[in-house]
């Protein structure tokens, strides 16, 4: 479970303050798939940020009965002189899991060939996006958390993507923040519109989808 | 990963991160070609053979009874120690913030990994300068080795604390960034690397001895000289201001923290 309770985020700004999350609540199950539309700007990697404990809450509170990924396929925190098979190790040592059994699945959903070996500052942004999606899959979650449609590279190895998420992972907990529904539709069995930092919980997502049609000027 | 972590499981987790960290960080600063880490110990050894070069040719060591390369590798090592830490430590958190995006690292595991790789490279380059020089006789072994170290830990200790806190405080204001290294600069002559506080006429002493570092380097040396120099520092003073400054640097990384932005 994850409980998300009065959830509120502020940045500071150079003129004052700005409420980027306005008193938050949401509950997610073990094997739920939650998706959360929101347009630009609504807030949404802001919550993604704060459910995954990168950033802290102004106030309210987050507590995380089961382990939380990061946020799924993110490759900014590479380092580019390091190799792919360097990111890995990294990656395997914080979240304490063997890294020789993980080797082989990253080298070869990758596809990354002798590249893995390489400079992740050789890579073209296909290469990384690649890597930076089998070393989200090397490591069990309770829950995924996922920004945004996962668009990795051609169409082929995009569909081994959701294969591997959404199939091989069926039995994990999902939060999928978009601003498009047909992603959500398709993947969620619960969704909410995030709007100006207030968010709006729906039983189905076809209500949630409804909502957010009437609310959202731009897709 | 449950909500409430136990005391002991937090901390393994912080080492683990730490390890981690570091591992990383001696790859990302040294790389796999030529001598590879190695460089975290020769790099400051450079800057200590330099300048001890110098020194000898121009003789500046005030006249004193001491050998001028020992004066100089106990001088200089020392600036490396309490110079490096907080100048790696300003430019440590923007560039790895997205590391952050992985719950368990956190802003002082980033500070304190790349703190602690240069520590090391300043001590290590210390102790294999000073072993080099003693075995072909240009520098007598230490009088009393504990007392060397322990000057050295207390430089370590400001050092470090100081770094996390302007670690931290960068993170707030580029103004840091920009007037650390001026500051870093005009210390260095005053620091007492280049000379002892017994040189200084008695009217100057008081007002040298307000900067700590001259503290750790003249327990060093007296650790190191023992009868052939007269040292004076004040142990309980050194002490608190480390202590100000852990206290100042730790609350800062509570306060950061809370507040940081990833992009």
């Amino acid at each position: 479970m994850i409980y998300i309770k009065d959830v509120v985020k502020k940045y500071h700004i150079r003129h004052g303050e700005v409420t980027v999350l306005n008193h938050i609540n949401l509950t997610i199950k073990p094997k739920e798939n939650v998706g959360i539309l929101g347009c630009n700007g609504s807030g949404k990697s802001t919550l993604i940020r704060l459910i995954s404990g990168a950033e802290q809450p102004s106030s309210g509170s987050i507590k995380r009965l089961m382990s939380v990924s990061w946020p799924l396929a993110f490759g900014g925190a590479f380092q580019g002189s390091l190799t792919g098979l360097d990111n890995l190790r990294f990656i395997c040592r914080i979240y304490e899991v063997d890294i020789v059994s993980r080797i082989g699945f990253v080298q070869e959903f990758a596809e990354l060939g002798a590249y893995f070996k390489e400079p992740v500052k050789t890579y073209s942004n296909g290469m990384r996006a690649r890597l930076a999606f089998a070393i989200s899959m090397a490591i069990e979650f309770d829950c995924f958390l996922i920004d945004e449609v996962i668009a990795v590279g051609d169409s082929r190895f995009h569909e081994k993507c959701q294969l591997e998420l959404f199939e091989k992972r069926k039995d994990r907990a999902k939060i999928i923040v978009s601003h498009q529904p047909d992603f959500i539709k398709r993947h969620c069995d619960k969704a909410a519109v995030l709007e100006k930092g207030v968010l709006y919980s729906f039983d189905t997502v076809d209500d949630a989808l409804i909502f957010y049609d009437k609310h959202s000027i731009s897709t | 990963m449950l909500h409430e972590t136990s005391l002991i499981r937090s901390l393994q987790i912080q080492l683990k991160v730490i390890g981690a960290l570091f591992m990383r960080e001696i790859l990302t600063r040294h790389g796999r070609h030529n001598i590879g880490f190695l460089w975290i110990l020769a790099e400051p050894m450079m800057f200590t053979l330099g300048v001890t070069g110098i020194w000898t040719l121009t003789g500046s060591h005030h006249g004193s009874t001491i050998p001028i390369v020992a004066f100089a590798v106990t001088g200089y090592s020392t600036v490396m120690l309490w110079r490096n830490m907080p100048a790696r430590a300003v430019d440590a958190v923007i560039p790895n913030l997205s590391l952050m995006y992985h719950r368990n690292v956190k802003l002082i595991d980033v500070i304190l990994a790349r703190l602690l790789l240069e520590a090391m490279g300043s001590t290590a380059s210390f102790i294999v300068l000073a072993i080099l020089w003693t075995s072909i006789g240009f520098m007598k072994p230490p009088e009393n080795i504990l007392e060397v170290l322990f000057g050295w830990f207390m430089l370590g200790w400001f050092g470090l604390s100081l770094a996390l806190l302007l670690g931290c405080l960068s993170y707030r204001s580029d103004l840091v960034h920009k007037i650390w290294h001026p500051t870093a600069y005009i210390f260095f002559p005053l620091s007492g690397a280049a000379f002892m506080v017994d040189y200084l006429p008695p009217a100057a002493r008081p007002f040298i001895l307000i900067i700590p570092m001259v503290h750790g380097v003249e327990i060093l040396r007296e650790g190191y000289f023992g009868s052939m120099v007269h040292a004076h520092y004040d142990l309980q003073y050194l002490t608190n201001v480390c202590i100000a400054l852990t206290v100042f640097a730790l609350a800062q990384e509570r306060y950061v923290s809370k507040r940081i932005v990833l992009e």
